[in-house]
C-alpha cells in the first residue's frame, strides 16, 4: 500500500511536469488525464474512496472533456507548436524555476517533522455524506448556487449571436 | 489503510502545487494556464484529504468535494472566457491581452 | 526760517507726488508747469532763506524724532550753515533752469509727467542730502539720489541698453554706498552719535591724529565719495549714464549728484584732516582721475561722452582741492562747474535735438551760423571749462585749485604738474569739440530750432559761467574774496607751506596755467586745421592702438569684466549647482528613478502579475517561517 502511494505520487509528478512543458495542447490534455488518474490513486491510498472516485468522475470525466472541446474549437495548428516552443525559452522559465524551488524548500521545511504515520482507516462515503449535510450544509447550498452562477455565465459567454465581438 | 507519514503526503501535495504554480507563471498560452490551475486545485485536494485521514474525520473529504465543485465552476467560466478572448483577439496569447501603452 | 527751510525740502517731494499720482490725467503743459513751479518756488524760497541767513547765521531745524534706538538718536533734522546754504542755492537755481529747459525739450516724449516726477523727487532728495544735520539723514538723501539717478538713466526703459546703463550706475555706486555705510558704523562706534556737528567738534578729542581708526573711517568716507562722484576706481558708470535724456545728464551727472561726494568730504573735513594718509589719497585719486578722464575725453566721438569724461575730470580737480586742504577752493570750483557743465550739456542737447538725435561729433559741423545761440553758449561753456584767463568763471576756480596744489602744506610739485597737464588737455578736448561741431562743413542738416525756454536756460547759465568767478579773486589780482569769507565759518583755511607761498610764486603759476589753457586751445585749432595730417597720425598702427585704448576709458570696462564680473558669474553659476542643490535635485532624480522602475512593474501581462503574487506569497511564508 505504501508502495502504491509512492508510485502514484511519482507518476502524478512526472505527468504534471509533462503537462506544463508540452507544446502540443492535445498532448498536454492527455498528460493531464494521467495526472488526475494518479491523483485518484493517491486518494485511495489515503483511505478516501469517495473523493478518489469523484476525482475521476468530475475531473477526468467532465473537466477534461471541456478542455478537449475548447482545444478542438481553437484549432491550434502546427504554427502554434513552433510558437509555443519559442515561448518556452530559457530566460523565461529561469526565474519561475528559482521561485518554485524556493517554494518547495519552504514547504518541505514546514511540513516535515509532523511525522506521525497514517493509521490507515478508510473513511466511508456514508460518513462523508453525514458530515456534509449536517455540519457543512450551508457550504453545500452555497456551492450549488456557485454552480448555478457558473452555468449561467458559461451559457452567456458562449452565446455568440446577441453579444458579438463588436460590443463589449 | 497505509502508514505513509503524513508529511510525505503533504510534500507530494506541495510539489504538485508548485508545479502547477510554475506552469501558471511560465506559460503564455491561456489553455495551459487553465490546465495548471487545475493541477494546483487538485494538489490542494490531496492535502485536505491527507489532513482528514490523519485525524480520522470526514471533514477533509467534505472540503475536497467543495474544491471539486469550485474547480468545475471555475473551469466552465474560465473556458468560456477563453473562448470569448479567442473570438475577439484571434489568439490565445495572454500577453496580447495587455492594453498598456508604454 | 526753520519753516521756510523744511518747506524748501518738502515742495519738490510734493510736486513729485502730485505728478506721480495725477500726471497721467493732466495735460503735458500742466505737468510741466507744476514741475517747474515746484523747483521755482523752492529756489525763490532759498533766496529768502539766504537773505535771512546772512542776518541770523547758522540754524538748526529739528523736524521730528525719527530713530530712537538703544543709543542711536537720529532725528529728522536740517542744519543750515554757509556750506549747505551754498549747495541749496546752487542746486535749486541750476535745477530750476534745467527744469525749464526740459519742459520744452522733453515735450514730445511719452512719460513726460513720469520724467518730471522723477526729477522733482531727485531735487527733493538732493536737498535732504545737503541740509542733513546727521549722517543718517544724509545717507537717506544719498540713497535717494542714487535711486532717482537709476530711474532717470533708465527713463527710456524700453531699450534694454538704457536699463543696463542704469543698473551699472546703481551697482557701482552701491559699492561706494556700502563703504560709506561702514564708515557710518565706525563713526557711530567711536562717537556714539551720528550728528554731524557733534562729530566734527569732538573729532580731535575722540580720534587720535593719524591713527588707524581715523584712517579707516576716512577711507570709508572716501569710498562712498568716489562711488557717487565717479572717480577711479568706481568711474565706469558715468560715461554709460549718458544713455539718459540730456536734462538728466545736465542735472544729475554734471551739477548735483556727482558732486555729492565732494560735499560729503567737505562737510566731514575735520575727520578727513585727522588722517593725512586718507587726505593724501584723495589728492592722488583726484589727480589720476583728472588725467585719466582728460585723455579719454580726447578720443570720444559722442558729444555727451566727452562731457561725461569732462565731468569726471573736473571732479578730479575738486578732489585734489579737498586733498590738499583747499576746502573753499573745491566748493568754488563746484559752483562754477555746476554752471558751465550744465550749460555745456544743455547746449549740447540743443545741438543734438536740432540735428534730429545725432550724437556723433564727426557727423556735425558748420553749426556756427545755423545754430548761433547754441554756438555762443557752448563756446562760453567751453571757455569756462578750459579756464580761459580772466573772463571766465572757470579760470578763477581752477586757478585757485592749481595754486593750492603748489602752495598748500599738503601740496607738492607732482600735484601741480598733474593739474597743469590736466588744464592743457581740458582745453584741448573742449575746443576739439567746439571746432568739430561748429566749424567746417555741415554733415547733417538742422531740423529743429531751439525753443524759448531752452534758449533762456542756456543764456542765463552762460552769464553765470562768466560772472560767477568774480566773487573770489586770487591775491595776485586783488584778493577780493567774499566767497571765501562766506565759507570761512565752516571750512577752515589750510596753512601754506613754508617757502612756497608768496605773491611772485602765485603770479608765476597764474601765468603758467593761463598759457597752458591757450596752448590747449591752439592745439585743438591746429588739429582741426590740419585734419588730414592728424588723421594720418591717428590711423597709424600705434595710433590706432592708443586711440582704442583711450577711447574705451583705458580699458577699464574690460578690466573690470575680467577681474570681477566673469569670476563672480562663474562662481554664481557653480554655486547654482553645488552639493546642497545636488542633494535636493538628487531627491527629485531619485523619485523619478523610483517612479520609472516601479512603473515598469505594470506590464499589463497576466503572467507577470501571477508571478508577483507568487513571489509575495513566498516572501510572506518566509517571514512567517523565520520567526
Amino acid at each position: 500500500m505504501n508502495v502504491l502511494f509512492y508510485v502514484s505520487g511519482a507518476i502524478a509528478i512526472i505527468a504534471a511536469l509533462m503537462v506544463i512543458v508540452s507544446t502540443n495542447a492535445a498532448h498536454a490534455v492527455v498528460y493531464l488525464v494521467l495526472t488526475f488518474l494518479a491523483m485518484a490513486s493517491v486518494f485511495l491510498t489515503l483511505g478516501a474512496p469517495l473523493v478518489g472516485v469523484l476525482q475521476i468522475v468530475i475531473y477526468a470525466g467532465a473537466i477534461i472533456i471541456l478542455f478537449i472541446f475548447i482545444i478542438m474549437m481553437l484549432d491550434l495548428g502546427r504554427q502554434t507548436r513552433e510558437r509555443e516552443r519559442s515561448w518556452l525559452s530559457f530566460p523565461i522559465w529561469l526565474l519561475p524555476s528559482i521561485l518554485s524551488i524556493v517554494l518547495i524548500i519552504e514547504f518541505a521545511v514546514v511540513l516535515s517533522g509532523h511525522g506521525t504515520p497514517n493509521s490507515g482507516m478508510v473513511i466511508l462515503p456514508k460518513e462523508v455524506g453525514k458530515t456534509l449535510y449536517t455540519h457543512y450544509v450551508i457550504g453545500v447550498e452555497l456551492v450549488s448556487i456557485l454552480l448555478l452562477a457558473a452555468l449561467v455565465t458559461g451559457f452567456h459567454f458562449g452565446f455568440s449571436k446577441c453579444s458579438g465581438e463588436n460590443h463589449e | 489503510m497505509s502508514s505513509v507519514p503524513i508529511s510525505h503526503v503533504l510534500i507530494l501535495a506541495a510539489i504538485l502545487f508548485v508545479i502547477g504554480a510554475f506552469g501558471l507563471v511560465v506559460r503564455r498560452n491561456l489553455v495551459f494556464v487553465l490546465m495548471s490551475i487545475e493541477i494546483m486545485l487538485s494538489a490542494t485536494g490531496i492535502a485536505f484529504a491527507a489532513a482528514g485521514s490523519k485525524w480520522h474525520q470526514a471533514d477533509g473529504q467534505a472540503v475536497v468535494i467543495f474544491i471539486f465543485a469550485t474547480a468545475a465552476a471555475e473551469v466552465a467560466v474560465g473556458l468560456s472566457l477563453l473562448l470569448r478572448i479567442f473570438r475577439r483577439l484571434k489568439t490565445v496569447d495572454s500577453d496580447k491581452l495587455s492594453t498598456m501603452k508604454g | 526760517m526753520g519753516d521756510l527751510l523744511w518747506t524748501i525740502v518738502l515742495i519738490p517731494f510734493l510736486g513729485s507726488a502730485i505728478l506721480a499720482v495725477f500726471g497721467a490725467f493732466m495735460p503735458k503743459k500742466i505737468a510741466g508747469t507744476i514741475a517747474c513751479a515746484s523747483i521755482g518756488i523752492a529756489w525763490f524760497l532759498s533766496i529768502i532763506v539766504a537773505i535771512r541767513f546772512v542776518e541770523t547765521g547758522t540754524a538748526n531745524v529739528p523736524l521730528y524724532r525719527w530713530i530712537y534706538v538703544n543709543g542711536l538718536h537720529a532725528d529728522m533734522s536740517l542744519h543750515l550753515d554757509a556750506l549747505s546754504m551754498l549747495m541749496v542755492g546752487v542746486v535749486t537755481f541750476v535745477a530750476f533752469l534745467i527744469h525749464l529747459y526740459a519742459a520744452q525739450s522733453m515735450y514730445a516724449e511719452d512719460g513726460y509727467s513720469r520724467f518730471f516726477s522723477y526729477m522733482n523727487l531727485f531735487v527733493g532728495f538732493m536737498l535732504i542730502l545737503v541740509l542733513a544735520a546727521n549722517l543718517l539723514v544724509l545717507y537717506l538723501g544719498w540713497e535717494g539720489v542714487g535711486l532717482c539717478s537709476f530711474l532717470l538713466i533708465g527713463f527710456w526703459y524700453k531699450d534694454i541698453k538704457n536699463v543696463h546703463a542704469a543698473q551699472k550706475a546703481f551697482i557701482i555706486t552701491r559699492i561706494g554706498d556700502t563703504a560709506l555705510a561702514i564708515g557710518l558704523f565706525l563713526l557711530f562706534r567711536e562717537f556714539g552719535t551720528l550728528d554731524i556737528q557733534t562729530i566734527l567738534s569732538n573729532a580731535g578729542r575722540v580720534l587720535p591724529f593719524a591713527g588707524a581708526t581715523a584712517a579707516v573711517i576716512g577711507f570709508c568716507l572716501i569710498g562712498g565719495a568716489i562711488g557717487k562722484s565717479a572717480q577711479i576706481p568706481l568711474q565706469t558708470w558715468l560715461p554709460d549714464a549718458m544713455a539718459g535724456p540730456t536734462p538728466v545728464s545736465a542735472l544729475i551727472h554734471a551739477a548735483t549728484m556727482v558732486t555729492a561726494g565732494v560735499y560729503l568730504l567737505a562737510r566731514m573735513h575735520t575727520i578727513i584732516s585727522m588722517s593725512p594718509a586718507a587726505q593724501l589719497s584723495i589728492a592722488v585719486i583726484g589727480t589720476i582721475t583728472l588725467l585719466y578722464a582728460g585723455f579719454s575725453a580726447l578720443t570720444q566721438v559722442d558729444i555727451k561722452r566727452v562731457l561725461a569724461y569732462s565731468t569726471m575730470s573736473q571732479i578730479g580737480y575738486m578732489f585734489v582741492a579737498l586733498g590738499v586742504g583747499a576746502w573753499t577752493g573745491a566748493m568754488f570750483h563746484f559752483m562754477t562747474h555746476a554752471f558751465f557743465k550744465a550749460l555745456l550739456f544743455l547746449s549740447a542737447g540743443i545741438v543734438i535735438d536740432s540735428l534730429g538725435g545725432e550724437h556723433d561729433i564727426f557727423k556735425m559741423g558748420g553749426l556756427r551760423t545755423r545754430l548761433p545761440i547754441a554756438f555762443w553758449t557752448f563756446l562760453v561753456g567751453s571757455a569756462s571749462l578750459s579756464a580761459l584767463p580772466f573772463i571766465t568763471a572757470g579760470f578763477y576756480s581752477k586757478d585757485e585749485i592749481i595754486w593750492a596744489e603748489w602752495s598748500s602744506q599738503l601740496g607738492s610739485i607732482w600735484l601741480l604738474a598733474g593739474g597743469l597737464l590736466g588744464s592743457l588737455i581740458t582745453a584741448a578736448y573742449a575746443f576739439r569739440v567746439v571746432f568739430l561741431v561748429f566749424y567746417g562743413e555741415a554733415e547733417t542738416e538742422v531740423i529743429n530750432k531751439p525753443g524759448m525756454l531752452e534758449k533762456l536756460a542756456v543764456i542765463v547759465l552762460s552769464i553765470f559761467s562768466i560772472i560767477a568767478g568774480f566773487i573770489s579773486l586770487p591775491k595776485a589780482l586783488g584778493g577780493f574774496d567774499p566767497f571765501g569769507r562766506f565759507l570761512s565759518g565752516v571750512l577752515p583755511h589750510q596753512p601754506a607751506a613754508a617757502g612756497r607761498s608768496g605773491l611772485t610764486a602765485e603770479e608765476v603759476i597764474l601765468a603758467l596755467s593761463s598759457t597752458l589753457s591757450i596752448l590747449g586751445i591752439y592745439l585743438a585749432y591746429a588739429y582741426f586745421k590740419n585734419r588730414l595730417a592728424s588723421e594720418a597720425l591717428g590711423l597709424s598702427p600705434t595710433g590706432i592702438r592708443v586711440h582704442t585704448f583711450l577711447y574705451s576709458g583705458w580699458g577699464a570696462d574690460k578690466l573690470y569684466d575680467r577681474v570681477f564680473a566673469r569670476p563672480y558669474k562663474a562662481l554664481a553659476t557653480w554655486n547654482r549647482n553645488d552639493f546642497i542643490d545636488k542633494f535636493y535635485s538628487g531627491l527629485g532624480a531619485l523619485a523619478r528613478y523610483a517612479n520609472h522602475n516601479l512603473s515598469r512593474t505594470q506590464t499589463g501581462k497576466v503572467r507577470n502579475y501571477a508571478a508577483a503574487v507568487l513571489f509575495g506569497a513566498i516572501v510572506i511564508a518566509a517571514i512567517v517561517l523565520l520567526r
